[in-house]
Formats: structure tokens, C-alpha cells, sequence
């Protein structure tokens, strides 16, 4: 049973999980950082501010289960998409690991770069 | 109004064709007609040599579903007028083995039927009760929807995962696991969980979402699936997180 392949469902969890949570906060993320603070529709915090609020633990690990959770939602999709869609089931495989290997690398790249704000 | 119409049937016939071909009747278009009263019209008036599958007419039996100018329908509920000015296209169910004509092969499907236990299991622990089982309209209404299945394989039909993987459990089969998990006087969840998490069952979804569209009974077998994947995603997890537990 689940035994045979658990890694499914808990794909499944974490694509759901970022799909949800992409949906509730890129937008605002979006709205605010692309929009509303550079054309001025909202009075910009200052990088001073910014940088304290990034420092801390607890914006580190949101932004971090954001990124992670994002890229495995991303990668389910993408790989359901090239296989499916472009009927390869033939190289199943290689398009599994190139996903779900995409998103393990970006989780990589996006810890590195949160732990290694000073 | 025309009073006639074109229907293109898709004709194989394994004893004399090595490919199907298509075939044109042109037939009276009446308001009230649909594209099964046309083809019964052909086998009676002009060509008894068609074959496909009817019985009620009324979209109860499930057993009229063909391809109609492309889409899974009941061709019971499908009115020719609808499809003015023609031709209208008539072809078997996609993704079933065609017998003959209009004639597919189930098998397929037949033979996962009882894999996913579509029966009220009983607690065999308990006595049978001395009354009949009671339920409340709330209890009956989380399963209703699912109950209403006619076995028609329209979602098959427009599945393209099932179309890719023949081992796929299906989007029907599913739906009808959940009509029983989710009735109050069924104890089989625990039975039917095997089955249905395993990865030819919830987990080869993609929630494409095709079944529920073309449903005629209004069962939103692509909703049972959702909603057992997460079913079964807990059960997954609580087996990682307590592989000493139950079972
Ligand atoms: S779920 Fe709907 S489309 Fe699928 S077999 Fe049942 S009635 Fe037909
Ligand atoms: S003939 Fe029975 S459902 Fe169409």
C-alpha cells in the first residue's frame, strides 16, 4: 500500500501546500515590493527597517517554507505537464529527476542565501 | 427548420473492416429527437446492421454513452437539435477498445469493479441490528452525490490519464469507493484504503478535471479524488511519523 511509494503523497502534500501558500502570499508580496512601494502608492519602509525584518528567525523560515514549498508545487506541475502533456512517459525518470532535482537545487540555493544574510 | 440531418456514424465491423471507417444517414430532425432516437431510426429504417448499446432512454443505464461531435455524451440526452446543422459526429467512447460500431469494450473496468469494494461492508465484530440502520439527511448527503453513478463511463472517456494508463483505477471507481467510505453504516474505509492509495489509484490523478465535466448524473469524481488524496496523503504520514501504529 502507501508503504510501496510514500514519496507520492508526500509530494502531493508539499504541491498543495505551496500551491495554497503561493496563492495567499506572492500576490500581496507582489503587490507591495513590485507595486505599491516603487510607484509610491505606499510610503516604502526603509532598508534599515527592511533588513532587521529580514534577519530575523521567524521571516527566514516563512520565506524559506514559501521558496521550498513554491518550487515543489512548481515542479509537480511541471513534471505532470512535460509528461503527460508531451506524452514522455518514456523518460519518466529523467524528467522526475529533473523537476523535482530543479526544485531540490533552487530549496539549496534560497537556504544558502537566507542563512547567509548577515 | 431543415427536417433533416446528417449523422456521420463510426462503423467497424472486426469481420470485414481492418479500419473504422465513417458512414453517412441522413435522417428526419424533430424536435423531440435525440441523437439515440436517429441512430434507432437507421438500424429500423435504413441500415439494421449498426450496433450499439441502449436500453432505458432515459439516462438511467448508463449504457448508451458515445463520442458525440467529439465530447463523452449520453446520446439518450443529446438532442439533435442542438447539434443543427450537422453532420453530427457519432463515434465509440474514446479510450475503450472498440467491439463493433458504436460498441466498446468494458472488461477493463468490470474487473477493477470489486477491487474497490462497492458494497456496504459490514463490522463483523457487531451483531446485525435488530431495526434497520438509521441515518440522518446530513449523514445521507455526504454520499448522495456519489451514489448516483450510472456506470456510463463518460469520465473514462475524458480522462486522458486513463487514456495514458491502463492501470489507472478511473475516476467512477474512485467516486464510488467514497459513495461507501463516506456512509455512515459502512465500516469497509480501512478495506478499501489499499486500493485506492496506492499509486495506479488517487495518486495517478492529476486532477485534470475532465470526469466531472462530463458527468450527466452530476458526481464530481474528480472532488472524491481530491478529497481522498488527502485521506490518504494522513494516512501516509501518520504511517512515516508512527510506523509502530495501527495495522
Ligand atoms: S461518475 Fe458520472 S460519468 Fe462517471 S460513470 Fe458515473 S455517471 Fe458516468
Ligand atoms: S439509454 Fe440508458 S442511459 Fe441512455
Amino acid at each position: 500500500m502507501t508503504t510501496r511509494r510514500p514519496v507520492e503523497p508526500v509530494l502531493w502534500l508539499a504541491f498543495s501546500a505551496g500551491g495554497m501558500l503561493s496563492a495567499l502570499l506572492v500576490p500581496v508580496l507582489l503587490l507591495l515590493f513590485g507595486l505599491a512601494f516603487p510607484l509610491g502608492l505606499l510610503p516604502a519602509p526603509d532598508h534599515a527597517h527592511l533588513h532587521a525584518l529580514v534577519r530575523s528567525p521567524v521571516t527566514r523560515l516563512v520565506l524559506l517554507a514559501l521558496t521550498v514549498l513554491a518550487l515543489f508545487h512548481a515542479a509537480h506541475r511541471l513534471r505532470y505537464t512535460v509528461r503527460d502533456g508531451l506524452q514522455l512517459k518514456r523518460l519518466e525518470r529523467l524528467v522526475d529527476a529533473l523537476c523535482y532535482g530543479g526544485a531540490v537545487a533552487g530549496s539549496a540555493l534560497a537556504a544558502y542565501l537566507l542563512a547567509t544574510i548577515s | 427548420m431543415p427536417d433533416t440531418i446528417a449523422v456521420d456514424v463510426t462503423r467497424y465491423r472486426p469481420d470485414r473492416d481492418d479500419r473504422p471507417t465513417t458512414q453517412r444517414y441522413e435522417i428526419p430532425l424533430r424536435k423531440e429527437w435525440t441523437v439515440l432516437d436517429g441512430l434507432n431510426y437507421v438500424k429500423d429504417r435504413v441500415d439494421g446492421t449498426l450496433s450499439y448499446r441502449w436500453s432505458c432512454r432515459m439516462g438511467i443505464c448508463g449504457s448508451c454513452g458515445m463520442t458525440i461531435d467529439g465530447d463523452p455524451k449520453l446520446a439518450c440526452e443529446t438532442f439533435l437539435t442542438d447539434h443543427r446543422p450537422g453532420p453530427v459526429r457519432v463515434e465509440p467512447l474514446h479510450n475503450f477498445p472498440v467491439i463493433r460500431d458504436l460498441v466498446v469494450e468494458l472488461t477493463d473496468f468490470m474487473a477493477k469493479l470489486p477491487r474497490a469494494k462497492p458494497w456496504l461492508v459490514t463490522d463483523s465484530d457487531k451483531p446485525p441490528p435488530d431495526a434497520e440502520y438509521r441515518q440522518t439527511p446530513a449523514e445521507m448527503d455526504e454520499y448522495k452525490q456519489y451514489s448516483m453513478c450510472i456506470n456510463c463511463m463518460l469520465c473514462y472517456a475524458a480522462c486522458p490519464v486513463y487514456g495514458l494508463e491502463r492501470d489507472f483505477l478511473g475516476p467512477a471507481l474512485i467516486a464510488l469507493a467514497q459513495r461507501y467510505n463516506l456512509d455512515s453504516r459502512d465500516h469497509g474505509a480501512d478495506e478499501r484504503l489499499e486500493v485506492v492509495s496506492a499509486p495506479e489509484g488517487v495518486w495517478d490523478c492529476t486532477f485534470v478535471g475532465e470526469c466531472s465535466r462530463a458527468c450527466p448524473k452530476g458526481v464530481d469524481p474528480a472532488g472524491a479524488i481530491q478529497r481522498y488524496k488527502v485521506t490518504a496523503a494522513k494516512e501516509t504520514l501518520r504511517s512515516l511519523l508512527l510506523p509502530w501504529g495501527r495495522r
